[in-house]
């Protein structure tokens, strides 16, 4: 799987005084793919990206791109570009002048900056804003500016930090899917960091989850969901039951659980609680010894025979569904 | 509810009543009382009421106005461009690289000592400084860079502009500073990552995102400068005048229909230099 043209960290590490922000990471991230840094917020994905954008110095390890070592480097000959968090559009220069801005540092004449900028706005369809101000803008499409701008240096790798975060949950889901188009067109790496694992789950090809600095688990965004490698992984992506002794622990997926209402068989456990989902019923049980489990009954099959609250239920999963995990 | 709406009505105006009432005495009044003396007459030992254009016409028929104006905008002219200088380059050190808030808060505040007295005091402390026999003259002489006492340092227009720079860059480094201080710092790496070189940076980013803190620092010093009469008296030796001297010597000779001339003059002068600043900028956003 690995080419030539892959972006490789090579125990990469981030200290702030005596504080460890990456903790020697080895990775690499296939060309042209979606990866998602995923981690719950001080894990150390923003600094990682920020190390890769040169934005931040790398305290020790190295990061290669295309076969050249990149850490030294500044940030505008990487070949990386970075879109940041609340976007960063120049508020005093109109929406073309800030897609232009990286053309005009290099001296371009005026006519084909703004050309090559007219271009970049072709793609993320803002063509007709081109002469307004960031702040005339809404967040979507401050977004896509952003976008453009970044995209204008030709970059071999888009970093994204948390660029959905600013946006309302409607129009998150749709520049998800815009985002998601474009780099499927463009075929370039997208790094994305954020801290939503259905973000991750949606976008990436790959999910990249970190932990105090570590590595948690990489892999395709359905290996990771559903083989969770750690108890950290398990409950960062959601939607798993913990069950067993500690040292010997596993995880079920809530969805995968199935309910005995003769309580006859598996595990003896009390509904506590039943959430309407539309499309799924959350039944939360208190089990004795396990603690509390959820079992996610698709609507069809739990309205065939509901289940009173406190109703007696026996819990049982196939054993194939049951992930050991590690420490 | 007709109760009701008439009663906030009547709050609104009570509480904008003391405002009003207090630009009202000190500021419309006076200023009206001066519009209307200017147009009174004067002989040696008295003034009287009048509507008569005299005194505005003796103004600008001398020589000496034109000439005390020239050098009142080459203060200003020459204050301004070094306070610029000066307060820009204090207060992006001052945003952009001190890192801690501490070390920004102590080092502002030591930019501030210099007002803890009063501005003539300041202003005499440079005499024993820049006289004749003074510090910077016998050191230059002790150094071997002079021979000869430098006669311009003191009671000269040098002297001056000094006087103005020193007591008036703060007024330009607090409003620069605080603009610096609101430019998201983001905006800066985002530069660098379009490949924006240091003074790229300052050129493209800082300096048009710092204009508006630039023009309030610079409507305070011009005023500031053009109003002034103390300093040049002192630090000039009497030996130059600006407008301020003017209007000062006119009242010192009960002159008051002239002075108030002149103060009409220079008001207009002072408020056109202003309006046509604020066309350039909209410092709206910064109030």
């Amino acid at each position: 799987m690995r080419t030539e043209k892959d972006l490789e960290l090579v125990a990469l590490t981030k200290r702030y005084g005596d504080s460890l922000a990456v903790d020697s990471i080895n990775h690499v991230f296939p060309a042209g793919g979606y990866v998602c840094l995923l981690g719950p917020s001080g894990c150390g994905k923003s600094s990682t990206l920020r190390m890769i954008a040169g934005h931040e110095s790398v305290t020790e390890g190295s990061i290669v791109l295309e076969g050249a070592e990149i850490a030294h480097l500044p940030p505008a000959r990487r070949g990386t570009a970075m879109m940041f968090q609340s976007y960063a559009l120049f508020p005093h220069l109109s929406v073309e002048e800030n897609v232009a801005f990286s053309l005009k540092m290099k001296g371009v004449d005026k006519a084909t900056r703004l050309g090559r900028a007219r271009e970049l706005l072709e793609l993320v369809d803002m063509t007709k804003f081109a002469g307004r101000l960031p702040a005339q803008l809404s967040g979507g499409q401050q977004q896509r500016v952003a976008l453009a701008r970044a995209l204008i240096t030709k970059p071999r790798v888009l970093l994204l930090d948390e660029p959905l975060s600013a946006l309302d949950p409607f129009l998150r889901v749709r520049m998800r899917a815009e985002l998601k188009k474009l780099q499927r067109e463009l075929g370039i790496l997208f790094i994305h960091v954020t801290h939503g694992q259905d973000e991750a789950l949606a976008l990436a090809d790959q999910v990249v989850l970190m932990n105090v600095g570590r590595i948690e688990q990489a892999g395709t965004a359905r290996d990771v969901f559903d083989a969770p490698r750690t108890e950290f992984v398990a409950r960062f992506m959601g939607g798993h039951n913990i069950v067993g002794r500690p040292g010997e622990r596993y995880a079920v997926r809530s969805d995968r659980v199935r309910l005995d209402r003769s309580a006859a068989s598996g595990l003896r456990a009390r509904v506590s609680g039943i959430e309407y989902q539309g499309a799924s019923v959350h039944v939360a049980l208190a089990c004795p010894g396990e603690g509390e489990l959820t079992a996610v009954l698709p609507d069809r099959d739990f309205f065939a025979a509901p289940l009173d609250p406190e109703a007696a239920v026996g819990v049982t999963w196939d054993p194939a569904d049951q992930h050991r995990l590690g420490a | 509810m007709q109760a009701e709406r008439k009663s906030e009505t009547l709050t609104g105006w009570l509480l904008a009543a003391p405002l009003t009432l207090v630009l009202l005495f000190f500021l419309i009044l006076p200023i009206a009382m001066i519009f209307v003396v200017s147009f009174w007459g004067a002989t040696e030992f008295s003034i009287y009421p009048a509507f008569q254009f005299d005194n505005y016409q003796f103004l600008f028929s001398s020589p000496v106005t034109y000439q005390v104006f020239a050098k009142t905008f080459m203060y200003a002219g020459v204050t301004w461009a070094c306070t610029l200088v000066i307060g820009f380059a204090v207060a992006h050190f001052l945003a952009f690289h001190v890192r801690s808030l501490t070390w920004q808060i102590a080092l502002f505040l030591l930019c501030t000592i210099p007002f803890w007295t009063s501005n003539i005091i300041r202003m005499i402390s440079w005499i024993p400084f820049l006289g004749r026999n003074g510090i910077a003259n016998s050191t230059l002489m002790e150094l071997g860079i002079i021979r000869e006492p430098l006669e311009w340092l003191l009671y000269s227009d040098f002297a001056v502009i000094l006087a103005f720079v020193h007591l008036y860059t703060l007024f330009m480094v607090v409003p620069i500073f605080n603009t610096m201080m609101r430019i998201d710092r983001s905006l800066i790496e985002a530069a660098r990552d379009n490949g924006a070189s240091g003074f790229q940076i300052l050129t493209n980013v800082i300096i048009p995102l710092t204009k508006p803190g630039i023009m309030i620092g610079s409507i305070f010093v011009v005023t500031l400068v053009m109003g002034d009469f103390v300093t040049v008296r002192i630090m000039s030796g009497s030996q130059s005048a600006n407008v301020g001297r003017l209007i000062s010597n006119d009242i010192g000779l009960l002159q008051y229909p002239s002075a108030a001339a002149t103060a009409m003059v220079l008001l207009a002068t002072v408020l056109i230099m202003i309006a046509i600043m604020l066309r350039f900028v909209n410092i709206r956003k910064e109030l």
